[in-house]
């Protein structure tokens, strides 16, 4: 079977910095894969490349067998990308809610503006999305009023609303509290449940090792060493993953 | 003549020009707010390098030169090649000219105050840059923005001052013929301080109770 993901030769230069060198990898659908590597490795570049918000300097990503970001041999717009990115649900470190518009406005907008749903479905799917992430009960608040915990679960329920193909997440607990980031991980284990294909760039190893199928590793912009999740981080070959892993544990 | 007669009387003169006082600062305020919002958006999300120095041109000459001398270029500068504006049509472009510069700084201050992360968040969901612009950066710009622009109107309303001298027939026109005529200098314009004053006030207030952040 095609893969629902391929990503192939992504490279990525700011100037004359190269962050990602050649990158390759597949991802079946509904599995879930986990990115880690020391800061600066680009595994950020990586998953923001694959919706375009950085546009690779080479290589191709084929969603669903679709070329992204690249029509007729032509790099496409941010207009022409719209459609492509709505495929692709992403939730950010920051969380990024808008802070303007309520809980459920910024989980029911794009439902609306995007896929043009009624007001009242995409109000019910935006309530829907909201149950999941466990906010029903603050569907009429600012996003000004929550805990970041709280926060990025909206953008969750946001990024779901979108019935993406796939989901990306940047590091979505490295901007919480200690305290809130069980929170956010325990929403994620019912996601996983639920059989979606989520790509997760993360610093928790445990939670990685938890929750992903396969890991890739990911060092000075190439993927290091990759594997099931579970053999990686409990005994990777490599002695740049060893060096990472052991540094992550004390 | 007891002096609360006098002092109704100059009111009244003056009075006369505060309708065209109001109304130019209504109409230039429109104007240098659509000029201004319009030049910001192109300045800030365009991908012409031209059309940016063609606006950042715009507001240095718009803002580097005294408002009195744009408006005699338009008043008098227009007529003498034949073309001919009324005195308050001058007065309306010549400030409205004017503010379309400042406004567009201040729309432009507002827009950049804003995290990259509210585009890409609004991109990765899948709007497009116009309706990420429409719905998501306007919006939370304008909240930003609102209390300068605040105060732009105050400075604009007091600017209005300098349209006598093409002739507009507002307060400080009716005032200065009112003094050659009377001589009642402090008098009148003690009067027109206060006439001013009662206009801007509420402006202010306004533009004070919209501190970004508050919710409507």
């Amino acid at each position: 079977m095609n893969p629902l993901l391929s990503v192939t030769g992504l490279t990525k230069s700011y100037g004359a910095v190269e962050v990602l060198k050649g990158i390759d990898f597949d991802v079946a659908a509904g599995e879930k894969i986990a990115l880690i590597g020391p800061s600066g490795s680009g595994k950020s570049t990586c998953l923001r490349c694959l919706n375009f918000l950085e546009k690779p300097s080479a290589g191709a990503i084929h969603l669903d067998g679709e070329r992204i970001g690249v029509r007729l041999g032509r790099p496409m717009s941010d207009r022409q990308l719209a459609p492509q990115r709505a495929e692709m649900g992403m939730v950010f470190q920051l969380f990024n809610l808008w802070p303007h518009l309520s809980v459920t406005e910024n989980v029911a907008i794009a439902a609306r503006k995007v896929r043009g749903l009624p007001a009242k479905e995409a109000q019910e799917l935006a309530l829907d999305m909201l149950a999941k992430v466990h906010m029903t009960h603050r569907a009429d608040a600012s996003p000004l009023e929550l805990s970041g915990g709280q926060q990025q679960r909206v953008a969750i329920a946001r990024a779901l609303a979108q019935k993406p193909k796939l989901m990306l997440f940047d590091e979505l607990t490295s901007a919480l509290d200690p305290e809130l980031v069980h929170e956010v991980l325990k929403v994620m284990e019912e996601l996983a449940a639920e059989g979606r294909t989520m790509l997760i760039v993360t610093h928790e190893i445990a939670f990685a090792r938890d929750i992903a199928d396969r890991v890739l590793f990911l060092d000075g912009g190439r993927i290091v060493e990759q594997g099931p999740a579970r053999a990686l981080i409990l005994s990777p070959r490599e002695p740049r993953t060893q060096a990472f892993l052991r540094q992550i544990r004390h | 003549m007891s002096g609360l007669s006098t002092f109704t009387m100059i009111l009244e003169g003056l009075l006369a020009g505060a309708g065209v006082t109001v109304a130019v600062t209504l109409a230039s305020l429109l104007l240098s707010v659509s000029l201004g919002f319009l030049l910001a958006i192109v300045r800030q999300f365009g991908k012409r390098r031209m059309l940016h120095a063609l606006i950042d041109a715009y507001c240095e000459i718009m803002r580097n030169i005294p408002a009195l001398t744009h408006l005699f270029i338009l008043y008098f500068g227009l007529a003498s090649i034949g073309f001919r504006l009324s005195s308050i049509s001058a007065a309306i472009l010549g400030l409205g000219l004017i503010g379309g510069a400042i406004t567009c700084d201040l729309f432009r201050a507002g827009f950049a105050a804003l995290p990259k992360g509210q585009a890409e968040a609004a991109l990765a969901v899948g709007f497009t840059p116009y309706r990420t612009i429409v719905d998501i950066l306007t919006p939370q710009a304008m909240r930003i923005a609102l209390p300068s622009l605040g105060n732009y109107a105050v400075q604009l309303l007091k600017d209005t001052s300098i349209v006598s001298a093409i002739a507009a027939p507002e307060i400080m026109f009716y005032a200065r013929s009112m003094v050659t005529s009377s001589f009642q200098t402090t008098l009148i314009y003690s009067t027109v301080a206060i006439l001013y004053l009662a206009l801007a006030l509420p402006l202010m207030r306004r533009s004070a109770c919209s501190k970004p952040g508050t919710r409507g």
